[in-house]
């Protein structure tokens, strides 16, 4: 159990920045996600906190240490890898007990505790089983229990249900889920997968290109976009971008879209420039009253609600409405957002500008 | 074969197939079988013409191997004891008594030194560079690889005189080591390349995997890569082991008392005493039966390791 502190941790693969300065903070206990698209440097980033790969600069204090140097072997942290990497040339048991025989517990303990762990996951029935026919659940199962045997101060997970089944991987989650909040160790998990992030995580870090886009909360990340990558990966559909010319000054409370005044949260700093105007596909109302018209171009009927695809004259929109209300393609629809929930970028460097609704929850 | 099918082949054509290896086993086999048959033959029926399948065998072939034998007038045999074993029995025949040990067991006990100390050691050297090779950033790892490599590009006898010279110089001419050092110095290319790609295919992460349950880097070498690289290990040291078992020039070269193995030791037989076809026969197939007894224990491993590379994704 142990608090985890990244600070201005840097990577560098000859020519490639894999991670360009990362910092955070992982609280005791928390489940903590690290969330990108594939090549944005979170791989890199846990196996450098787990101590499999050395960081150019910057330091990693687990639990009050800095350990940026030092051997996996005396960070005392549990590894879950992707492709789960149990050793083949043993049996279940074996490879459960196998990082206590590293610390020399004697056989009566070993046999013990991983008698303990199997019941905790279900899986005493497999114990004497070669690892090679098993299914993938149970691999996985395997693969934790061999992480949980040992106590570590802290669980690192890559992509731990990426080689699952997607019926199986909802599943899993769940199980992994219920395991950490009754282990309740500090746990370190990397996806790309932004469902999962949200659904797993106390925490969120959003990577791109090696940087830290934004961490907190998955409400906040998703609510609260610090950046218009962090807006556009995560939610599906993602957040729309209505792209204008603006200027106002702090404290303004309305944006004009071309020629029609749109409310918006109180803004705290002025701006003048490109901007992006940022609303999700559920906080966009299709009624007849609502002043910038559209045109609707598709409609996903998806059970509960509907996928809305608009063409409005500042550019293409997606907004979800309920299933029930009746949707012609080609008819034209007035639209009306939610005030509060509208977020504005600098459309030039795609930083959010401060205002009411996301002020001290944006981060860097 | 003619019956291509993807479903199960018919009996007919499974019929067909099983005969053809039949057939082609015993025609690969016949020349083996011919040389263990000579081995128990008479001088007199291993030549004989036609040859004789059937024969009444005997071990003269074997004791004229092991021993050397002097001949002695009919008065001097008459007055020895009666033949204290078979051996000598066989040997009196011919008017003669076993003078002493043949140097065969001498030859073919260096040849199981020089075969397996070199198999060793350019498996263990092998395994350690291929895994250095395949998980660590080592400066100009192409190139040094291609120089490994290079060393195969021309027939080792090529370099005959320059070893030749060198091995005298450095006192390693009928030696031991010298000779283990240098069927090791041409299978380690051969071992490195080779174990190379075995280790490459073991995933990194079993390794990792390790290094956090809490071992060392040499740890975890020992304890998860070297039992999956055992099929590679097992395949290589096969390989190292025939060259080394069968080479002959640089043998006939640089051994001749001490170190001599047994390869350039057998075709002597021929001289002593007429042709002993039978005799050559003998050590032929004792000198078989190493390799044939390793590679038969390894089996398994081999078979996996030579369609190793064949059913990679």
């Amino acid at each position: 159990m142990a608090e985890i502190v990244v600070r201005d941790l840097r990577k560098e693969f000859d020519e490639f920045v894999a991670v360009k300065g990362s910092s955070f903070t992982i609280r005791d206990g928390e489940f903590f996600m690290l969330l990108g698209p594939s090549g944005c440097g979170k791989t890199t980033t846990l196996r450098m906190i787990a101590g499999l790969e050395l960081p150019t600069s910057g330091e990693i204090y687990i639990d009050g240490e800095e350990v940026g140097r030092k051997p996996a072997s005396q960070r005392d942290i549990a590894f879950v890898f992707q492709m789960f990497a149990l050793y083949p040339h043993m049996n279940v048991r074996k490879n459960i007990a196998y990082p206590l025989v590293s610390q020399g517990w004697p056989r009566a303990r070993v046999a013990e505790k991983v008698a303990e762990v199997a019941r905790i996951l279900g899986i005493e029935g497999i114990l004497d089983r070669p690892v090679g026919g098993l299914s993938g659940g149970d691999r996985q199962r395997v693969a934790l229990g061999r992480a949980i045997v040992r106590s570590p101060k802290a669980f690192m997970m890559d992509e731990p249900l990426g080689a699952l089944d997607a019926e199986f991987r909802e599943h899993m989650a769940e199980e992994l889920r219920a395991l950490h909040d009754r282990m309740g160790a500090t746990t370190v998990y990397v996806t790309h997968d932004q469902l999962e992030a949200m659904q797993m995580g106390d925490k969120i870090v959003v990577m791109n290109h090696g940087v830290v886009e934004q961490f907190g909360a998955p409400q906040d990340v998703y609510d609260k976009p610090a950046t218009m990558f962090v807006a556009d990966f995560i939610g599906s559909p993602s957040m729309n971008f209505l792209r204008v010319r603006g200027a106002f000054a702090a404290g303004a409370r309305q944006v004009s879209l071309r020629h029609h005044a749109v409310a918006v949260p109180e803004q705290r700093e002025a701006f003048e420039g490109d901007l992006a105007f940022g609303v999700r596909p559920e906080h966009i109302g299709l009624t007849d009253a609502g002043g910038l018209r559209a045109r609707v171009v598709a409609a996903e009927y998806l059970g509960t609600t509907q996928i809305v695809t608009l063409e409005t004259e500042l550019g293409p929109l997606k907004a979800r409405a309920p299933s029930d209300q009746p949707m012609r393609v080609g008819e034209t629809v007035g639209l009306e957002f939610d005030a509060s929930r509208v977020t504005l970028f600098d459309a030039g460097s795609g930083r959010a500008l401060r205002s009411a609704l996301n002020e001290g929850a944006l981060h860097g | 074969m003619s019956a291509v099918s993807i479903t199960e082949p018919t009996s007919r054509a499974k019929w067909v197939a099983g005969s053809l290896v039949c057939l082609y086993a015993a025609i690969t086999l016949l020349p083996l079988l011919w040389i263990f048959a000579t081995g128990f033959k008479s001088p007199a029926d291993a030549i004989s013409y036609p040859p004789k399948v059937f024969f009444d065998p005997t071990v003269e072939g074997y004791v004229n191997l092991f021993t050397t034998r002097t001949r002695l007038s009919p008065e001097a045999l008459a007055e020895l004891p009666p033949p204290a074993n078979l051996a000598e029995e066989i040997v009196r025949k011919y008017d003669m008594v076993i003078a002493g040990p043949s140097r065969f067991g001498e030859r073919f006990l260096n040849s199981v030194i020089i075969g397996f100390g070199s198999t060793f050691l350019s498996t263990f050297l092998g395994v350690l560079a291929a895994y250095a090779f395949s998980r660590f950033k080592v400066p100009l790892k192409d190139d040094l690889l291609f120089f490994i490599l290079s060393t195969r590009m021309m027939p080792p006898i090529a370099v005959a005189i320059p070893i030749f010279l060198m091995y005298r110089t450095l006192g390693l001419s009928d030696t031991h080591l010298g000779m283990i050092l240098l069927y090791t110095a041409v299978n380690i290319s051969l071992a490195v390349w080779l174990l190379k790609g075995f280790i490459d295919e073991i995933p990194r992460e079993y390794e990792e995997a390790a290094l956090i349950d809490g071992y060392t880097r040499f740890q975890a070498f020992r304890k998860v890569v070297l039992p999956q690289a055992a099929t590679g290990i097992a395949s290589t040291a096969i390989f190292c082991l025939i060259f080394a078992w069968n080479e002959y020039a640089f043998a006939v070269l640089l051994t001749s008392g001490v170190a001599q193995t047994a390869p350039p030791f057998i075709p002597t037989i021929i001289g002593v005493g007429g042709q002993d076809w039978p005799a050559v026969a003998a050590g032929a197939t004792l000198f078989l039966l190493p390799v044939m007894v390793f590679t038969v224990a390894l089996r398994k491993h081999l078979l996996r390791g030579i369609t190793f590379g064949a059913v990679r994704k």
